[in-house]
């Protein structure tokens, strides 16, 4: 073979290819391990690992701050994903049918919250509020996150109801059922891995939301992204790093359910 | 027959509440934030309701010295050029380190696919505020990158990396990368493995191959995915804040500030309308990119 230029062969491989991603992978998981393992850190200096221990994990639990940040967290967090979730699904099963005027302005309206960068929209309704001259606090925050975690939970609910055939609840018509019992008989069951799967993704976005609970929050609504900001900015404690992995943790463990319950949907 | 609601009503009572919460949250707000911007300071805190002002746009670029007068300070200017910069240095490393990882991706088998979508979405839902945290760990002077280099003998001072613009730019660039990854991703995904055989058959390189074929195919995703870096990029609050320091400010900061210590209402909305206005800048771009490539918005 004298020919100079060679065939190069097999489209599915290329060199280098597997390099990058597997420095890719490093670059995104390699901090959170670090983080985790010196969690376990016995020394107080936070980044030189001395002996393995538990002792961190130890305060963070008798840490009464600690507990009061993670119960708001877990407050916030549950009514504004249920809430959102309840408006979303409603507005999603009705877009799904309904044709009128301004429809492509409430698709528009709908994905506002998470279009804009969170802290002008943040800003924004601090500067509501304080006009109306309502205090800001537990009550403030919750307004503010139902607001954008409607979206999270809207567009998956729209994405399945998009896939679902709609000759299954006209069948249901067809037999008499009204639209409310259609609804709950046909559509709902139907739509249920997706409306939990856009909650759960709504909680986690909720339970780890800083920049609006940071200027819409008062006395009394500190949440455990508030609690490990002013723990990192005064001077780190290793308990940040118990407190940060169990979030990271929390997390991964409900993004995983998400995915799980929105894949089963999927697969129908 | 069971329809005793008309239409409307039932629009209203179904759709209403989501556009309510929005429209009274969201939007109403938004639309008071452009008023302040145009309202007197108060200099307690808030503003001077109905006195019509341009000072806090004039402060943008402008400084008002005692006798009243105005004198250029480019300082503002500067921190929002900063924040385009770091913004776009962040789209450009992010689109080098995430091309190869979607081309990667989408020629695995489908079950492979699966996982390292799986693997890529992870990370964007855990907690920001906590991964940019990690970044501290790793970069402080005493932290996991210097430890390593002074044990191996390459250095011995620490490198002074936390506070920086590189900080920022690999705090940014690690809180949004996959944004970055999953819209190339899904143009190459659909991309026919068939058409990089037949180029390879006709006796193209892999870099005539790539330029030809792999990349132009992948420009509607490459496009989506700078978009969805550069705007929260721009608009970020949190890793300038930690990974960052007073020379690294952006104009999510700089925002935040005026709502803090600053106590500058108008001059804060004055900012917040500049930064929608650059979003909205970039968005009509992508747009435009859009409709030029022919890629399809689905």
């Amino acid at each position: 073979m004298s020919n100079k230029i060679k065939h190069v062969g097999n489209a599915r491989h290329w060199p280098g290819l597997l390099l990058a991603t597997v420095f890719f992978f490093a670059y995104v998981y390699l901090p959170i391990v670090i983080l985790i393992a010196l969690s376990f850190n016995e020394n107080r200096t936070v980044t030189v690992w001395t002996s393995f221990s538990f002792d961190w994990y130890k305060m963070a639990f008798q840490n009464r701050d600690i507990i009061n940040a993670a119960g708001n967290s877990l407050l916030i967090a549950t009514v504004a994903s249920t809430t959102a979730t309840v408006i979303a699904t409603l507005a999603a099963v009705r877009m799904s049918v309904d044709n009128f005027k301004g429809k492509t302005i409430f698709s528009g309206l709908v994905a506002l919250p998470i279009t804009v960068p969170e802290i002008v929209p943040a800003v924004a309704t601090l500067m509501f509020f304080a006009s109306l001259g309502i205090t800001l606090g537990l009550g403030t925050v919750i307004i503010a996150h139902i607001a954008f975690c409607i979206p999270f939970a809207y567009l998956p609910i729209r994405a399945r109801l998009e896939g679902m055939d709609p000759r299954l609840v006209e069948a249901a018509t067809d037999l008499y059922a009204s639209p409310v019992k259609a609804f709950f008989k046909v559509t709902l069951p139907l739509l249920l891995p997706g409306i939990l799967s856009g909650m759960v993704l709504a909680f986690i976005i909720s339970l780890d939301d800083f920049v609006t609970t940071f200027f819409l929050g008062g006395a009394g609504s500190t949440t455990l992204p508030i609690y490990i900001f002013s723990l990192v900015k005064t001077g780190v404690t290793p308990e940040v790093n118990a407190i940060s992995s169990l979030m990271l943790l929390l997390s991964i463990s409900l993004v995983s359910l998400s995915l799980f319950l929105g894949r089963d949907q999927s697969r129908k | 027959m069971a329809g005793r609601l008309s239409p409307i009503k039932i629009r209203a009572l179904l759709i209403g509440p989501a556009a309510a919460v929005i429209g009274i949250f969201v939007v109403i707000p938004l639309l008071l934030m452009a008023w302040i911007s145009i309202q007197g300071r108060d200099y307690s805190g808030g503003v001077i309701w109905g006195e019509l002002s341009g000072e806090a746009y004039l402060r943008m670029i402008f400084e008002r010295e005692l006798d009243d007068s105005l004198s250029v300070n480019l300082n503002y200017i500067m921190i929002v050029l900063r924040s385009v910069w770091l913004s776009l240095l962040t789209t450009v490393i992010s689109l080098l380190v995430g091309f190869p990882t979607a081309l990667f991706m989408a020629t695995r088998t489908p079950k492979w696919k699966a996982i390292l979508v799986f693997m890529v979405t992870l990370p964007f839902w855990t907690n920001l505020l906590v991964r940019n945290y990690a970044w501290i760990l790793l970069l402080r002077d005493h932290g996991a990158i210097n430890g390593t280099l002074s044990w191996l003998g390459i250095i011995s001072e620490p490198l002074p990396l936390l506070h920086t613009q590189l900080a920022v730019a690999i705090g940014l660039t690690y809180s949004f990368l996959p944004f970055m990854v999953l819209p190339i991703y899904a143009s190459l995904e659909k991309m026919d493995l068939r058409l990089v055989e037949s180029a390879f058959d006709l006796y193209a390189t892999r870099f005539m191959t790539l330029r030809r074929i792999i990349i132009p195919l992948a420009i509607p995703g490459i496009v989506a995915g700078c978009i969805l870096v550069f705007v929260p990029s721009l608009g970020a609050y949190v890793t300038p804040e930690l990974l960052g320091g007073g020379k690294t400010l952006m104009i999510g900061n700089l925002i935040g500030l005026q709502f803090g210590a600053a106590r500058n209402w108008p001059f804060g909305a004055a900012l917040g309308i500049l930064l929608l206005a650059l979003v909205m800048i970039s968005l009509t771009f992508y747009a435009l990119k859009l409709k030029k490539t022919g890629g399809d918005t689905k």
